[in-house]
């Protein structure tokens, strides 16, 4: 039987604002514009927000700030900080609670000044979100990157990853970048321009790590039934997982495993679909390593195989399987929580509005933010119309084969609807189904070995 | 409703580690029902969660589980080691490797703790045994 929250809340509109530099501008602003234009994008106002969602690295009583700032009265209200995939972590709270009918219209929002603020040196309380963890911070750190830096050094240890393996993954994204008008960092970037960088924190130099840029970024998301009336082609959440490891990084049971061999597990059940039904990935890649783990860990390739799967050029544009579309948190925009920018992405990408960059014919998209310390990973997969009914895709480009097909059929003629879906489910779980996968339109320019730093 | 009465000693497992270490001892906490140790310094078992949780003298040897290189420019002091370490009792810890250039610490060289201080903070290192 699906489950009772598959397919049963949908996104109905995203926002973003500008990235990069905007020193102009508060963090309650960016988030107020994004929500703005999220909302603009459904087709529904302010006033229609009944469900806030929010995480910040300021105030401990955010959600109340942005209550306010906004002038909203949400019957629903979470502030829940997972680090940076308390949004993706969200659309599991915002969903229970639209299903329930707590609330009508969640917003999801973001707003994050933090480039801005390192700079003016104005950088606000709980900006180190890693301060006064006691057998952590005490011994000062390098934080997060350190974190992530003993957990590549372990995964070296143990699978063998190259240099060329691990530089593989932002030159992967950058490539997807250079597609992408929105992103940052566009300009050429080769294997040997990431292993010639600056060093940062063995292994990682500076294009192994994340941006540091000033965002905002907001979804909203109603009831399934509600979205098929509203502006824009309803993004369907099938599936969502939550998963927490550990807080500090020594906490963490084995630096090979990352909580998404929790996550994904759940998410994927909640979605009766498994990795081979994906069409676009995107990951919160605040380190080179991260990518690699959760490409294994959420089930699609197997463990030791993700440094040699980037270098294989799979997830870059053309590959069998596109991963970072947007650019990522490498190359494309990272304002501290980034998490809101995974499920924006698989969001425009189901809605076919991703021009240059865009995954053509993409019915499944899998978004994976990452928190803390590789402390929480939360797993959403959303689906186009086609992918509901069924409990497993029946589409065009992911047709089960004959079998399944004749099956789910034959069954949905005669059978009653229940019935059907079994039957659809059933038959489609036989079938092994393999996608050919699709190119981007357009080639991409081969990377100059010009080091190219970052402003 | 049930009342923690005495199964809890007034004095938490943080104050009762930090006054070990000030003596100069590094104690760990083993649970007296499944047996498995604990740190850092818990109330309940992280693997069954009994309260039963006893005080003894850690062995102060482990194994480097991981390790990194902290690079900061020489007027900032320089590289620096950052580790985990796997406790011979099979619990892991943050810390760092003293007496030893970072680039010759290795996973799986085994290490024996030391009891250091840093901004009148003592905290536990190691280094090679």
């Amino acid at each position: 039987m699906a489950h009772p929250l598959r397919g049963q809340t949908a996104v109905v509109g995203v926002g973003l604002t500008k990235f990069g530099d905007l020193p102009g501008k508060t963090h309650l602003e960016l988030l107020a514009e994004a929500s703005h234009a999220a909302l603009q994008d459904a087709g529904l106002k302010l006033t229609d927000v009944d469900g806030l969602f929010v995480s910040s690295m300021g105030r401990v009583f955010h959600p109340l700030q942005v209550a306010e700032y906004l002038g909203v009265k949400p019957s629903a209200i979470d502030g829940t900080n997972v680090g940076g995939s308390a949004f993706v972590n969200a659309i599991q709270h915002a969903a229970m609670a639209l299903h329930t009918g707590v609330c009508n219209v969640a917003l999801i929002a973001y707003g994050s000044s933090n480039r801005s603020d390192r700079k003016s040196g104005t950088r606000g309380p709980g900006g180190n979100p890693n301060a006064g963890v006691m057998y952590q911070s005490e011994y000062k750190p390098m934080l997060p990157v350190g974190a992530y830096a003993l957990v590549a050094n372990r995964y070296i240890h143990e699978y063998g990853l190259t240099r060329d393996q691990l530089s593989s993954v932002p030159v992967s994204f950058r490539k997807w970048a250079q597609l992408n008008p929105r992103a940052e960092m566009r300009g050429p970037l080769s294997l040997e321009d990431v292993a010639k960088a600056r060093p940062i924190c063995d292994p990682f130099t500076l294009f192994d790590c994340c941006l540091v840029s000033d965002a905002g970024a907001a979804l909203v998301m109603t009831r399934a039934d509600r979205a098929r009336h509203l502006k824009q082609k309803p993004v369907y959440m099938l599936g969502i997982g939550s998963g927490t490891s550990h807080d500090q990084i020594s906490q963490l049971a084995n630096f090979t495993v990352t909580a998404c061999a929790m996550s994904g597990p759940r998410a994927f059940a909640m979605a009766s679909l498994k990795p081979s039904d994906v069409d676009v990935v995107e990951f919160y890649d605040a380190f080179s390593i991260n990518p690699i783990l959760f490409i294994e860990d959420l089930g699609f390739v197997k463990k030791g195989e993700g440094g040699a799967f980037f270098a294989s050029g799979a997830a870059a544009p053309g590959g069998r399987l596109p991963v970072n579309t947007n650019g990522g948190g490498l190359s494309c925009v990272h304002p501290g929580m980034y998490g809101m920018f995974v499920s924006i992405e698989a969001v425009e990408q189901l809605r076919g509005e991703t021009g240059a960059r865009q995954v053509e014919g993409a019915e499944v998209a899998l978004a994976n933010g990452n928190g803390g310390l590789l402390s929480n990973q939360s797993t959403a997969i959303f689906g186009t119309a086609a992918t509901l009914g069924a409990s497993a895709r029946t589409t065009k480009r992911a047709a089960p084969k004959k079998t399944a097909k004749k099956v789910a059929k034959k069954s949905a003629k005669k059978a009653p609807k229940k019935a059907a879906k079994k039957a659809a489910k059933k038959a489609s779980k036989k079938a092994a189904k393999k996608v050919v996968k699709k190119t981007a339109k357009k080639a991409v320019k081969k990377p100059a070995n010009k080091a190219k730093r970052r402003s | 409703m049930a009342e923690t009465g005495n199964t809890f000693a007034d004095e938490g497992a943080e104050k009762t580690f930090r006054a070990g270490l000030a003596r100069g001892e590094f104690n760990i906490q083993q649970c007296g029902n499944c047996k498995k140790h604990v740190f850092y310094p818990r109330t309940l078992c992280t693997h069954c969660g009994s309260p039963n949780l006893v005080w003894k003298k850690a062995a102060g040897t482990g194994t480097v589980y991981s390790t990194s290189i902290e690079r900061y420019k020489p007027e900032a002091g320089g590289d620096k080691n950052i580790a985990v370490v796997q406790l011979d009792e099979g619990p892991r810890m943050l810390t760092r490797i003293t007496d030893i250039a970072p680039a010759d610490v290795k996973i799986g060289m085994k290490v024996t703790a030391h009891i250091g201080e840093a901004d009148g903070i003592k905290l536990i290192y190691f280094r090679q045994a």
